[in-house]
């Protein structure tokens, strides 16, 4: 292809793109540096390198870090579960059943999506209020399930739509009964879609601040913790909890994707 | 209707043929996930609306988050008079984080999307590397910028020893640090949608450009913007609501001082520590309401139909 020409402007593309990258990178590197750092009580100056935070990361504050990342974790797990089942459901029926209301249901989808963390936060909170219901993890996971499904509808349908309705045919031909051809052959060739739609719901849940601030109550997630903290002093066991995720969600990103390439390549073989 | 596995040329799979069917499956599958957005989505706005009409509780004796129903409209007016600079500041910094967001993203998206179209590995490791900020947390990034620009930090030490900020300047508190700091969060959410227009821009098209004598200037704003311009204005959108509710960048223990307080700000002041829902509530209904007025309008005067 004659288009691509390595010239002046590329060149200036390419230092611009460098510089880009130093700008997205830096505070990555900021927070994983000052993990290492042998900090006392508030994490500011760099006062040498040690590992002793990484060992201490349970112990600091009588275990407040670890408690939030755990609550984190629950959280996570219990809204991603709930989002993707649903989310997933709608996915299907979205592309593949004909219903009346289907502009009424993709708005219902889109909305959430165009609307302001603090503005849903708020009216959950409102929500919650008027229903005296008393407020604590398990709001928390309720309000995260809501914020997650309508991103699962959106990935989870493009792959719904890529699927050859006739493979599923093919199986009712050859007497499968629903849930073979569920479990045999839909879930399968979803599973990549539900897997993304899964650790999107996840990274997106784990990391919320807003709608949690409004609607946890007594209950500490990690994002809680390091706001609260961030007023008097952050410990860089917190450091430490964000370096750990980073590190294990591009670990994560990368095999899924050498994963994707290898899979790509064995289809294209065969 | 099985046949079709067989009579259909490979690769010409009919997508479109499916949603023809009717069947009770179709409600099983979906009523499960709407009600839930109908009763934890729809239900909280009325709630909203109603909270947002309250007055105080006669027999409350101004204890603080004591209110009943009521239609005390006021509150809407009440808040607009009092809350307008917010409004604008809120729209003011999000409209520019977006405008700045943009100007990094574009040229990386192009940069990763076009010219680097023949090395696969060293795209996809970029891309990562493009959506890095997503793995680690949005309030640990935050306070990393809060620390690099602070009073102490290495960029007003640079910067005041050039003698670019006077002595006594800052950058945190002030409504530079705050945009700066939407922007810098929001550069993914810009990227990569415009990465994915790009990607599958046909340089052919471009070659065209180049070939009927247009300078490469006029190339870029005639044929590859406005091909890109699915990718642009998801872009924007993604950038753009999110930064307008945004209160983490701007609140004082991160980037922001007692003068950059936006319109999140106010509703979280109001609905966490004062409990004065009322006022939260309609602010948050306002919110919503301009939001909306303004994706509306950007959508129509772009004519792009399909949001989701």
């Amino acid at each position: 292809m004659r288009g691509i020409r390595f010239g002046v402007g590329t060149w200036g593309l390419a230092i611009y793109a460098v510089l880009a990258f130093v700008l997205i990178l830096t505070p990555i590197a900021y927070t994983i540096a000052f993990s290492f750092n042998d900090s006392i009580k508030t994490n500011i100056v760099w006062r040498g390198f040690t590992l002793e935070k990484w060992a201490t990361v349970c112990v600091v504050e009588n275990g407040a870090v670890c408690q939030a990342f755990g609550s984190s974790l629950l959280v996570g797990g219990a809204a991603t579960l709930g989002a993707t089942v649903l989310g997933t459901a709608v996915a299907i029926a979205l592309v593949r059943y004909r219903f009346r209301f289907r502009g009424a249901t993709s708005l219902l989808i889109f909305l959430p999506m165009a609307t302001p963390e603090v503005v849903m936060g708020a009216g959950l909170a409102a929500q919650f209020l008027a229903a005296g219901v008393a407020k604590g993890l398990g709001t928390v996971i309720l309000a995260h399930v809501l914020f997650c499904i309508s991103f699962v509808v959106v990935t989870v349908r493009a792959r719904v739509a890529s699927l050859d309705p006739a493979i599923e045919e093919a199986g009712r031909d050859l007497y499968a009964s629903p849930g073979q051809v569920w479990w045999r052959i839909t879930f399968p060739l979803l599973l990549p879609g539900i897997v993304a739609a899964a650790l999107l719901s996840f990274a997106l849940s784990f990391d919320d601040y807003i709608i949690t601030s409004f609607n946890r109550g007594p209950a500490v997630t990690f994002p809680v913790y390091v706001y609260t903290a961030a007023a008097r002093g952050l410990p860089a066991e917190a450091n430490v909890i964000a370096t750990a995720v980073f590190v294990l969600a591009i670990v994560i990103v990368i095999a899924s994707r050498l994963f994707a390439a290898s899979r790509e390549k064995r289809l294209a073989k065969a | 209707m099985a046949f079709g596995a067989f009579g259909a040329a490979p690769g010409a799979v009919e997508v479109d043929a499916a949603p023809q069917r009717r069947s009770p499956v179709a409600l099983l599958l979906l009523l499960p996930g709407l009600a839930y957005l109908a009763l934890f989505f729809v239900v909280p706005f009325v709630s909203l609306i109603i909270t947002s009409l309250q007055m105080p509780d006669p027999l409350g004796f101004g204890e603080p988050g004591r209110y009943v129903n009521a239609f005390r409209w006021e509150n809407y007016v009440e808040v607009v008079t009092t809350y307008w600079p917010h409004f604008l500041r809120s729209f003011g910094y999000a409209l520019a984080a977006t405008a700045i967001a943009l100007l990094i993203g574009y040229p990386l998206a192009y940069f990763i999307g076009v010219k680097l179209r023949r090395f696969k590995m060293l795209q996809a490791l970029l891309l990562v590397l493009v959506i890095a900020p997503f793995f680690i947390s949005f309030l640990l990034r935050t306070f990393a910028w809060k620390q690099i620009l602070s009073d102490n930090g290495p960029v007003v030490a640079v910067l005041q020893s050039l003698t670019i900020l006077p002595d006594d300047a800052r950058i945190t508190g002030t409504p530079f640090a705050v945009i700066f700091g939407i922007a810098y969060n929001f550069i993914p959410f810009m990227t990569l949608p415009i990465y994915t227009s790009l990607e599958r821009l046909d340089l052919r098209y471009v070659e065209a450009g180049g070939d009927l004598y247009a300078s490469p200037a006029s190339t870029f704003f005639r044929v590859t913007l406005p091909l890109s311009m699915p990718g642009v204005i998801s872009g924007t959108l993604l950038t753009f609501i999110p930064a307008a509710g945004d209160y983490i960048n701007a609140s004082a223990d991160f980037l922001g001082g007692p003068d950059t307080a936006m319109i999140g700000n106010v509703i979280e002041a109001n609905f966490l520590r004062v409990q004065n829902y009322p006022v939260a509530a309609s602010l948050s209904i306002l919110l919503m309401a301009t939001i909306l007025l303004l994706v509306g309008l950007y959508v129509r005067r772009t004519g792009t139909k399909d949001l989701v």
